[in-house]
């Protein structure tokens, strides 16, 4: 399986190498819940073995995001989303495959290594009551990361661009003695947002960074970060589960199914003519105003446990197009007639 | 969309000024509990006395205990000056075995304890911080090796470690150099016997900070794990730590008044409360009682009060009991 992927990854490294800012190649996390060595050990048939289990929270992902646009990846919870972010922002470490950042390897970087490109990738956070540390004042907080990059910049060069940064989010620079519990939601949203522009990144990984937020809101949030990547010329990777969000918001769109990549292409392709089956479904879902809506798909059965992965296609177990193939072989992704690109067998062989 | 921009701003009153650090004390609910709680009250105050007299006992204090030239062998053992008998108006508490005025020794060996307390407590906690923010942290095996450290010296009882490393060091040393390194000693013995305490709370409260995002996001921002560890997560457990501070200071209090009465601890010619005690107890079945019960008492109501305030400390920081 690996060895697949390394040879497809030189392939296709010399085609997008150009246009890409981040590439993921033959991504693979997994975590061990087995617990410690002692827990491990297993008596079974008169023998102490040793026994592993692990979840498997991404399986073999290939992803490209492309210079200044807003890559969605949405999926229902649990299918991976958040750990592809957290790998490629370093926080976790890969099982396998790589992510390189304009062509650089960055996965197996120190963290010395890597401080040059946590100036350009930035993460905006989901949760707003935690992603700020309690006993720090706003101040604080934003000038930490930029007297961290810039150790030779002066205390007025520091505070004018965190009074930069809290003006381009709509937060008043007078604020900033005040503590994080003193703000509401959005304002420490906000907050959160203007500590990842402090630095000037190029990149931003945003995780779910509207779900915890009133809907009324999500909105205003929504077009501060619109309005930023205009403004800063910024790359999205953005993470959701909301597909009216991604309509709004997303230049392409990543389906996400059990770890695995299902389809891949941009958002008015994907919102019009959804090829893969489990992304007709997750469409057909959506909410409408409309009489003549088509049929709303039901999936069969529950989304199976990360832990004993399916066989073949992980989606095999509640498609509805599902053949003997699908159960054994592994689906690799396919560029579909519309540009966008698909993992089904079904697509590839005209079926659906 | 500059529209938006300006909403939060207008949301706020025109007038705005940034709370002062006492005005936001006064807010917290820390400040509230303690204004209606008496027991705390009255605890901190009778504490501060205890400080106020460690602090200034040399202005306080009649006569110095450590001056053999103020000392008459006549006046000793003299009862307090209540009694009418034989009390002597200078030594309002009366005196020890050696002549030596009672409340100025007890000034004095409120200072000496109070002292070992609190220094013991800060190398406590400087050990016990530093190994359990790195075993929490780092986790893995970083974390069982050092954990196993800490159950191996939390095995040996605090006395027990404190009288046999003390006992071999006077004996190796010789009486005298122990005199004069006693109190350095009674500081190392203790501070080291019980950092596992710290170092237990300390892990345990990081392993819960760590998960949360603030310090993903520290991490994304590229700081070095020791920013993280000490400017990030340990601010974040404090409250923990100020709560055990108050009760190991007792603690250790207790710990230096037993081993100076087991005859391990500050020399009878510098004495602490414990060795006050000490000294006092061969004198009690002939009637000088006040040697060792007025020493004996001032101990018990500062243990007692550091842990009345321990308890209260306890009961505010903690956010199962919180009740806004």
């Amino acid at each position: 399986m690996t060895d697949q992927n390394t040879m497809k990854t030189t392939e296709t490294d010399q085609i997008q190498v150009s246009e890409s800012l981040v590439q993921i190649r033959g991504l693979y996390k997994k975590f061990n819940i087995s617990g410690d060595f002692l827990d491990q050990l297993k008596f079974k048939g008169g023998k102490i073995v040793r026994e592993q289990e692990f979840v498997h929270a991404i399986n073999g992902v290939d992803l490209d995001i492309k210079k200044g646009e807003a890559l969605c990846v949405v999926g229902e919870s649990g299918c991976g989303k958040s750990t592809v972010a957290r790998t490629v922002m370093g926080l976790l470490t890969p099982s396998a495959g790589t992510i390189s950042y304009r062509g650089e390897r960055i996965d197996d970087l120190d963290d010395k290594q890597l401080l040059s490109y946590r100036k350009k990738m930035q993460m905006i956070f989901q949760n707003p009551y935690a992603s700020l540390n309690p006993r720090m004042t706003i101040a604080q907080t934003l000038e930490e990361p930029v007297t961290v990059h810039n150790p030779d910049w002066t205390a007025r060069q520091v505070r004018d661009k965190v009074h930069e940064a809290m003006f381009s989010v709509g937060i008043d620079p007078s604020w900033g003695e005040r503590f994080a519990h003193e703000f509401s939601g959005g304002q420490r949203q906000r907050i959160s947002i203007a500590r990842a522009l402090a630095v000037d990144p190029e990149f931003i990984v945003a995780d779910e960074p509207i779900s915890a937020l009133d809907v009324s809101i999500q909105a205003q949030v929504l077009n501060l970060l619109m309005d930023a990547q205009e403004k800063r010329n910024l790359t999205y990777l953005f993470i959701t589960h909301d597909l009216s969000v991604v309509e709004h918001f997303g230049t392409r769109v990543a389906v996400m199914y059990l770890g695995s990549l299902c389809e891949l292409a941009a958002t008015k392709t994907l919102f019009a003519k959804p090829r893969h089956p489990y992304t007709q479904a997750l469409m057909s879902a959506i909410p409408r105003l409309e009489d003549d809506r088509p049929q709303h798909i039901k999936l069969q059965g529950e989304v199976p446990t990360p832990v004993n992965l399916p066989s073949g296609c992980v989606f095999h177990g509640r498609c509805p197009y599902a053949n003997e193939r699908c159960k054994q072989e592994i689906p690799q992704l396919i560029t579909t007639d519309e540009g966008g690109q698909v993992a089904c067998h079904g697509v590839a062989e005209g079926r659906i | 969309m500059t529209n938006q921009n300006q909403t939060p701003a207008s949301k706020m009153p025109e007038v705005e000024t940034v709370p002062t650090a006492w005005q936001r004390f006064k807010d917290t609910h820390i400040w509230n509990s303690f204004i209606k709680d008496r027991v705390a009250q009255i605890s901190l105050t009778i504490f501060m006395g205890y400080v106020i007299m460690a602090l200034f006992a040399p202005v306080i204090a009649p006569f110095d205990p450590y001056d053999p030239t103020q000392m008459d062998i006549m006046n000793s053992e003299l009862p307090p000056s209540w009694d009418e008998e034989m009390g002597e108006e200078q030594f309002w508490l009366g005196t020890d075995a050696q002549g030596r005025d009672l409340w100025s020794t007890i000034l004095y060996g409120t200072r000496i304890s109070l002292t070992i307390g609190i220094c013991a407590v800060l190398l406590q906690a400087t050990i016990g911080i530093i190994v359990g923010l790195i075993a929490g942290y780092r986790g893995g095996r970083v974390d069982s090796i050092l954990m196993r450290f800490a159950d191996v010296q939390l095995s040996f009882s605090t006395m027990m470690v404190a009288i046999v490393v003390l006992a071999i060091f006077q004996a190796s040393f010789g009486t005298e150099l122990y005199q004069d390194l006693a109190m350095v000693m009674l500081i190392l013995v203790i501070g080291i016997a019980e950092w596992p305490q710290y170092a237990r709370t300390i892990r345990a409260s990081v392993l819960a900070e760590k998960k949360k995002e603030y310090i993903d996001a520290a991490r994304v921002m590229g700081l070095g794990q020791i920013r993280i560890m000490f400017r990030h997560i340990l601010p974040n457990t404090l409250s923990p730590i100020l709560v055990i501070s108050t009760v190991q200071v007792a603690n250790a209090i207790i710990s230096e008044a037993s081993l100076s009465f087991l005859g391990l601890g500050m020399p009878v010619s510098q004495p602490s409360l414990g060795s006050l005690i000490s000294s006092g107890f061969e004198y009690i079945f002939s009637g000088a009682w006040w040697i060792t019960v007025i020493p004996g008492v001032v101990l018990v109501v500062l243990v007692l009060v550091m842990n009345l305030l321990g308890d209260w400390l306890r009961d505010v920081l903690n956010p199962k009991l919180y009740k806004g």
